[in-house]
């Protein structure tokens, strides 16, 4: 951990909207690191504010969005203090780039592919009309696009859903970025075409040795991609660790919750494991663990005071009173010991 | 085995194509399968492979251009008599992918749920209505208060369970749910996937259930059916499917389910199906009963290779 370094450091970050003269507490003291070369996956339901965060390290809030504090450092300077957009500029696609969602509406359809990929390298580096085509068709090969002379001159319209997103990816890296945002670059796609754009992420990872950092709500995607994990809700990152211990020795209830409702460990027949209740109402003032409400190992603690960061191992903490000395002993429901024992289905990659 | 259970479906070589001449196209090509009763049907494929089509052929949403559709001993795609019509309306209801855009913005959830009855049973009074509308929403978890409500006042979880409330107040037997979860959030899935469950055992219901996670899949249906540009390559009971899968399609599907163990994902080889492994130009591909209910799309050559897979397992 000593020799990792950070690239980016979130640093107890506070994000508020105001919305009909009511103020929303989207963001409520985050601290992450964002280490050098690492995939780290921050996962959530809607509304837990993964997008927020990330978006605000790119200067893409929403004009009802303000930073009321903290601080985002990125080479020994402040993005939070960033307000115009002449300064974003030298940060957005050259240094911090991202892959949207949806690769039917974020490409612009009156513009051809190459004409999209070609646009950031225009504004962030010198090179001429030729050796830019030059550079467009190199990454659209590397991305995976056959024939890319003749793609080249293609409009959005004429590429599938999984070729588009092979698009955004080659806009995200076309100045090699230093870190890449992938925010649910694959819920839109099917399984096998997002089993093939997570192998390209992967790929274009060493290939242009990025750091990556992954939005999503899929665990079975979080396995995939990522090295470490950051479990967000109601605001707040409750649980981070490295890929391993996220999966296989979580400590927080609601990570538990998360990971036994997933059909993958249902037997069939019997009740799948579901989280009751919603979200808080971060409109509201939120009192204690955010989370105590719909826990079923919730103390009495958990209600009055807001749990700190227990640390379970120099690349794990959790915030949780469970974890407090003081707590009773509360072993993770059963299912969960499933997923270490679990064998890839179908016997077809067996051994 | 299969006379015990009583057929509630039968789909004969179904075909449905959209436009005409040139642009014709055909989403659905000669499809055969039954769905017995109380049994949920899984029917998995990507997106283009037709599963919704079929969904909606079946429904009388979308004309059909061949084949038979036979629900309860009756043929009811085509021309068929009024009271016949009301009498599918009644029994086979649908349960829509997007909560968020499946249901009337400007309605309230009582106009919603009640729309349906209101249209095929005439001459209710307000009062049993109202009952039934209350009941509906209690059978999916929701207060009667919410009947008043309108849907933006919803989340996504509530909103699912309305259009629920109003497959299940027409009292039907037979529901297609199109994607149900897709759209919903990861827990507030096992919700939903749930209440399907409670409400099949309940009232003894028969699912189409159509989606593309085959991981959903395997929890909820006791058969699946593998679609692929509008033919269904494989079709088993569950667990015979997930045991030994046999075409290269369901094979590269089953690949690509992400799996939440970090181990096992960093290590999976993507099966990348390519149609062109089969070779159809002289030996046509047939329906072939491979063993016991497991059914394949397979030319002669082909069976008989699976036919020794099957043994050395």
């Amino acid at each position: 951990m000593e020799n990792k370094k950070a690239v980016l450091s979130i640093q107890d970050m506070n994000i508020k909207f105001s919305l009909r003269g009511q103020i929303l507490h989207a963001i409520r003291g985050v601290s992450l690191d964002i280490y050098e070369g690492e995939c780290l996956a921050i996962v959530g339901e809607s509304g837990s504010g993964k997008s927020v965060l990330t978006k605000t390290c790119m200067g893409l809030l929403d004009k009802n969005g303000f930073i009321e504090s903290g601080h985002i450092m990125y080479e020994g300077k402040d993005l939070a203090t960033y307000k115009t957009d002449k300064e974003w500029e030298k940060i957005c696609g050259s240094e911090i780039a991202m892959v949207m969602q949806d690769p039917m509406t974020c490409l612009n359809p009156l513009k051809t592919i190459g004409w999209q990929i070609e646009e950031s390298l225009r504004y962030h580096s010198n090179l001429n009309k030729e050796e830019r085509k030059k550079r467009v068709i190199e990454i659209l090969t590397d991305v995976g696009i056959t024939e890319p002379e003749r793609r080249y001159k293609q409009y959005p319209h004429e590429f599938s859903g999984g070729m588009r997103q092979r698009v955004a990816i080659a806009i995200a890296v076309a100045c090699n970025p230093k870190i890449l945002i992938c925010d649910e670059p694959t819920t839109a796609l099917d399984v096998t075409i997002q089993a093939q754009i997570l192998e390209l992420i992967r790929n274009m990872q060493k290939k242009y040795n990025l750091t990556t950092v992954y939005i999503t709500h899929d665990l079975g995607v979080v396995a995939n991609v990522a090295d470490r994990v950051a479990v967000m809700y109601a605001g707040d990152i409750i649980e981070v660790g490295t890929s391993r211990e996220i999966f296989y020795e979580p400590k927080h209830p609601y990570t538990w919750a998360l990971l036994a409702s997933l059909p993958q460990l249902g037997i069939k027949g019997e009740e799948l494991s579901s989280i009751h209740g919603t979200p808080p109402n971060l409109f509201l003032p939120v009192k204690g663990d955010a989370f105590a409400p719909r826990n079923p190992y919730a103390l009495a603690v958990d209600f009055e005071y807001r749990p700190p960061y227990f640390e379970v191992s120099p690349t794990h903490k959790a915030k949780t009173w469970l974890l407090d000395p003081r707590a009773p002993k509360i072993e993770p429901p059963k299912v969960l010991e499933m997923i270490k024992n679990m064998e890839r289905v179908g016997g077809v990659l067996g051994g | 085995m299969a006379d015990k259970k009583e057929i509630l479906l039968e789909v004969k070589d179904l075909h449905v194509s959209f436009g005409r001449g040139k642009s014709l196209f055909e989403a659905v090509k000669g499809v055969n399968f039954n769905i017995y009763k109380g049994e949920t049907f899984g029917l998995v494929g990507e997106s283009g492979s037709g599963k919704t089509t079929i969904g909606r052929a079946i429904i009388r949403m979308y004309p059909t251009s061949g084949g038979e559709v036979i629900f309860n001993g009756q043929k009811i795609n085509g021309k068929i008599s009024k009271e016949l019509d009301k009498d599918v309306i009644h029994n086979i209801q649908m349960i829509f992918q997007d909560p968020m855009a499946s249901l009337n913005d400007r309605a309230k959830v009582s106009d919603i749920v009640k729309e349906g009855l209101i249209n095929v049973q005439k001459g209710l009074s307000e009062k049993e209505q109202q009952e039934r509308v209350d009941k509906a929403l209690l059978d999916v978890g929701l207060l009667p208060e919410f009947a008043s409500r309108f849907p933006h006042e919803f989340s996504g979880g509530q909103r699912q369970r309305i259009g629920i409330a109003r497959a299940l107040i027409m009292e039907p037997s037979f529901i297609i749910a199109d994607e149900p979860i897709s759209a919903l959030d990861v827990s507030i899935r096992a919700q939903v996937l749930n209440l399907l469950s409670k409400l099949q055992q309940e009232r003894n219901l028969t699912y189409l259930f159509i989606a593309h996670d085959l991981s959903v899949m395997r929890f909820i249906s006791d058969r699946i059916a593998v679609i692929e540009h509008g033919k269904i390559v494989e079709l088993a009971p569950t667990e015979k499917l997930f045991a030994h899968p046999l075409h290269p399609y369901t094979q590269a599907l089953l690949s690509a389910i992400p799996m939440p163990n970090p181990d096992l994902e960093q290590n999976k080889k993507v099966l990348v199906y390519d149609e062109s492994v089969h070779d159809y130009s002289s030996d046509k591909p047939e329906w072939i009963e491979i063993e016991e209910e497991h059914f394949i799309l397979a030319n002669k050559k082909e069976a008989s290779e699976y036919r020794e897979r099957l043994k050395t397992l």
